[in-house]
């Protein structure tokens, strides 16, 4: 019996193996015998963090050319080498990526629920205690956690998942899982490169700030001491952090929730206090850089615009080379903004920072008489950047102003920029009510003239900022409102010696909201004048793009203001290749517009020369969002805000170009930051906490 | 014809393989966390059990009893479903090779599955003929895919919820489990 039962279960095994053994010679499959010597290198994780169903599955994936090398998320450096090698291909070094948690919201938020069904947040709100009302915010389920393979996620104590940096692997499984797109993997380019999406959790002020600084976190690392942090923080925008927290005039804090409360958060002087930190510190904080690409790209002008381009695409690994046509790098904030706002040396230590990341820059170097763009793309650039600003003053288009002792606002301060020293002499007149306007008048305070400040309407309608105007003021300019230029008047040399004026009164409103100045017929009078300088408005200088014929054709398309069209989402000209941003894009702008600009150009410009199409998603956030408008602000209690410091008073102040306001000291930085309500899309910081009734009553409503 | 009808309702709802036999707990519990593996590993079971299950019946039938060597039927019939199921597996992935690819993982996993094995034993041991077993093996192991499914349905949801952390995953799938036998037991009655 035992022989048979034997020989029976031999019998059948041997039937089956020679079915097997038949089979396998008719069913036999060739497979590449790459597959098993790239799985064996695999740590055989079986994770699935690759995307594919095993480590075979992957091994299968990068032989046939679906998936790279570096396709699995826990192999080692040494592991991704032997795959390449096996596959013939080079390793290039990736970017370090870690998921960040984009939601800062929970508790806070007041509870404004559209119900939505059973997996929306009221219902997360009435069986959980309470996430949020936010459209995009965290439900606080936990989600994230529990498919995180790595064990790098778990819930904080404010309901919202903290990501370990040390453990995650950028899987992507948790960016897979959360229902509302909370969580993103980033690495350093692809935050250069993110444009503000309405689903991402923007305060009022991160929406406002043409640069799309993340300003609550700056803030709330100012809070921390964190301050080297808030600098990098505000680099990942703004290369000119230093300059813009002196002339920035924050259109931030004109949203900042806070105003509703008592007056907005010093936003700017917070970056000034940081910004000031770094440059008082001796040493500049290294900006990283990503792998070289070694391709080259043409930056022409290096005004806040082409800086602020060739800033981000150095740092997304490209070379750029900045042309110049002014001796010294840095365009309207050198030669537009007067020294004791923003001292050169302050400018000149933040340019060089930029440089020294790798940029090549050549000044004195004139588009369209040293190179043009066809000379720019036959040396190698595969892309050209056009920001040559608008240097250009617009004229009063008053009777006689082409005589001597008139110049414009902008021609007076760079010739004063440029060491040049024209002549004021004892009465100047300024025509104009902005910035450049109180810029020219100041200036020629310090150069000891008498000035007096002309404008057409009242000093409420004045665009200049309010501090710019009371600076002015302080240091004892006049003004002369509602008065309009008719003629200028010259002696018998040609040369100007007063200034005919016309009286004004206010009309209806124009299309700017304005109320439109009209003259009062017969109201002329006539001032005495040394020199009159109309800062009327800016216009680009457009010549350098015509070419040298009679007819003089400009290959690109250009305005009636003189700016160079472009499509307005990828800052591309009608030459492909050649981008713009900056002044000479959207006529005078502030000097934020055009470092964010900026940065949107040379995203472009990183998109057209990798992978020719640039992509624009369509959640791209352009205007304000509406439901994070609201203005009852609840719970907080009123706050002084905190003032600049004067630096100096006195004829120090008026004969010197010597800076006039100084930054925050510490202690006074850190009750600022305190001010900030740490604001989500829909929730802010409360200081009181909501008694069980009000949260009844708010969670009711 | 109403006596394969009674069968079939039997094998699938009231002695369902899993809730009723307790048979193939482990992949049942494994491949339970989503709908789509547990509708590809119900497929797979399917199959391999109908083949199993009438091959095993003909190894029965002229090898084993005619010898008096019905003792031997567990190791024999884990020899031919090893075979078999890697047959299968070379069979699929030369002629059809979708199928190999969408049941990618589960089918070297059936080796293991004392489902297919319990199907195979139960058909002998009720003394089923041919037909019987292929209809008997069908509706066990789509009652085996319902089972899978309907559970993989239920974790999925559970997923989302908070749940307190020494019941997270397997825990809670077997109670889970058990909840649905309790009410699978209410088939009893039908028959």
């Amino acid at each position: 019996m035992i022989l048979t039962s034997g020989l029976t279960l031999f019998g059948i095994g041997l039937l089956a193996a020679a079915i097997l053994g038949i089979a396998s010679k008719l069913l036999f499959v060739k497979e590449d015998p790459r597959i098993a010597l790239i799985e064996d290198n695999l740590p055989g994780a079986n994770c699935g963090g690759c995307g594919f169903p095993g480590c075979s599955g992957a091994a299968a994936a990068i032989v046939a050319g679906k998936a790279p090398a570096s396709v699995c998320i826990v192999a080692d450096g040494e592991a991704i080498a032997v795959i390449a090698a096996i596959m013939g291909q080079e390793v290039i070094e990736r970017e370090p990526e870690l998921a960040v948690r984009d939601c800062t919201g929970g508790q806070r938020a007041e509870d404004l629920f559209h119900y939505e069904g059973a997996m929306d947040c009221r219902a997360a709100h009435q069986l959980y205690g309470g996430s949020k009302s936010c459209p995009e915010g965290c439900l606080g389920l936990g989600t994230c956690v529990r498919v995180c393979p790595f064990g790098a996620i778990h819930m904080g104590p404010e309901g919202l998942p903290v990501i370990d940096p040390a453990r995650c692997k950028a899987c992507g499984n948790c960016v897979d899982a959360c229902p509302r797109g909370v969580i993103g993997i980033s690495g350093m380019s692809a935050r250069l490169l993110h444009l503000n999406q309405t689903t991402d959790c923007l305060a009022p002020c991160r929406q406002r700030c043409p640069a799309q600084i993340n300003i609550p976190r700056y803030i709330e690392q100012i809070k921390a001491g964190d301050y080297d942090g808030a600098v990098m923080t505000i680099k990942e925008r703004n290369p000119l952090l230093v300059t813009c927290g002196r002339v920035c005039p924050r259109p931030c804090e004109t949203v900042c929730r806070r105003q509703h409360v008592d007056t907005s958060v010093g936003i700017n002087m917070l970056k000034r206090f940081v910004a000031d930190r770094e440059l008082h510190s001796g040493s500049r904080l290294p900006v990283p850089c990503a792998t070289d690409t070694g391709r080259r790209v043409a930056v022409i002008g290096g005004g806040p615009a082409g800086l602020s381009c060739a800033y981000f695409l150095r740092r997304l690994g490209h070379s750029p080379t900045i042309f110049d046509a002014m001796p010294k790098l840095g365009g309207q904030t050198r030669y537009g903004i007067p020294e004791y706002r923003l001292p050169k040396a302050d400018l000149d230590w933040e340019i060089q920072g930029i440089l020294d990341l790798g940029i090549e820059a050549k000044v004195n170097t004139k588009f369209g008489r040293d190179f043009t763009i066809e000379s720019l793309k036959d040396e190698g650039y595969e892309a050209v950047f056009i920001g040559i600003g608008a240097w250009q003053a617009s004229g009063m288009y008053a009777e006689g102003e082409d005589l001597d002792g008139v110049m414009g606002g902008i021609e007076f301060l760079t010739a004063h920029a440029l060491g040049q020293k024209p002549e004021t002499g004892d009465k100047v007149i300024v025509v104009g009510g902005g910035n450049t306007a109180i810029d020219a008048a100041r200036t020629c305070v310090r150069l000891g003239a008498e000035v007096t400040l002309m404008y057409r309407r009242t000093r409420a309608e004045m665009p200049a900022d309010d501090e710019e105007i009371v600076g002015a003021e302080d240091e004892g300019v006049k003004f002369k409102f509602l008065a309009a230029p008719a003629r200028v008047i010259g002696d018998e040399n040609g040369r100007a010696t007063h200034l005919e004026y016309y009286e004004m009164e206010l009309g209806e409103p124009d299309e700017s909201g304005r109320r439109r100045p009209v003259k009062k017929e017969g109201s002329e009078q006539s001032m005495e004048a040394t020199l009159i300088i109309p800062a009327i408005g800016q216009k680009p200088d457009l010549g350098c793009l015509y070419d040298d014929s009679e007819a003089g054709t400009c290959p690109l398309e250009t305005t009636k203001w003189q700016t160079i069209v472009a499509d307005p989402d990828t800052f591309q000209t009608a030459i492909p290749g050649v981008f713009t941003a900056g002044d000479v894009y959207t006529g005078p702008d502030l000097v934020i517009s055009a470092i964010g600009d900026g940065r949107k150009a040379a995203r472009s410009i990183h998109y057209y020369i990798s992978q020719g199409d640039i992509p624009v998603p369509e959640t791209t956030q352009k205007g304000m969002i509406p439901y994070t408008l609201f203005k009852e602000i609840d719970h907080v209690e009123r706050a002084k805000r905190a003032v600049l410091p004067h630096l100096c008073h006195g004829d120090d102040r008026n004969c010197t170009f010597n800076e006039v306001e100084g930054p925050l000291n510490e202690e006074q930085a850190q009750a600022e930051a305190d001010r900030c309500l740490r604001c989500g899309l829909v929730c802010y910081d409360r200081d009181e906490a909501l008694t069980a009734e009000e949260r009844d009553i708010a969670s009711d409503a | 014809m109403q006596e394969y009808f009674l069968l079939f309702i039997g094998a699938m709802f009231v002695n369902n393989i899993v809730l009723a036999q307790y048979l193939g707990n482990c992949p049942f519990i494994g491949t339970s966390k989503e709908t789509s593996v547990a509708v590809g590993m119900g497929g797979a079971v399917v199959f391999v059990a109908v083949m199993a299950a009438a091959i095993t019946w003909l190894v029965q039938e002229f090898v084993l009893a005619p010898f008096g060597l019905g003792f031997l039927q567990t190791l024999a019939f884990i020899l031919v479903i090893a075979s078999l199921v890697q047959f299968v597996e070379m069979f699929l992935k030369k002629m059809v090779p979708p199928l190999y690819k969408s049941l990618g993982i589960f089918l070297p996993l059936i080796t293991t599955n004392c489902a297919v094995m319990g199907i195979a034993l139960i058909c002998q041991r009720e003394e089923f003929g041919f037909f019987k077993t292929i209809m008997f093996s069908l509706a066990s192991g789509l009652g085996f895919m319902l089972a899978l499914v309907l559970l993989a349905g239920i974790r999925e949801r559970l997923s989302v919820r908070r749940l307190p952390i020494a019941m997270r995953g397997t825990p809670i799938g077997l109670i889970m489990a058990g909840l649905m036998s309790l009410a699978f037991f209410a088939f009893q009655g039908m028959i």
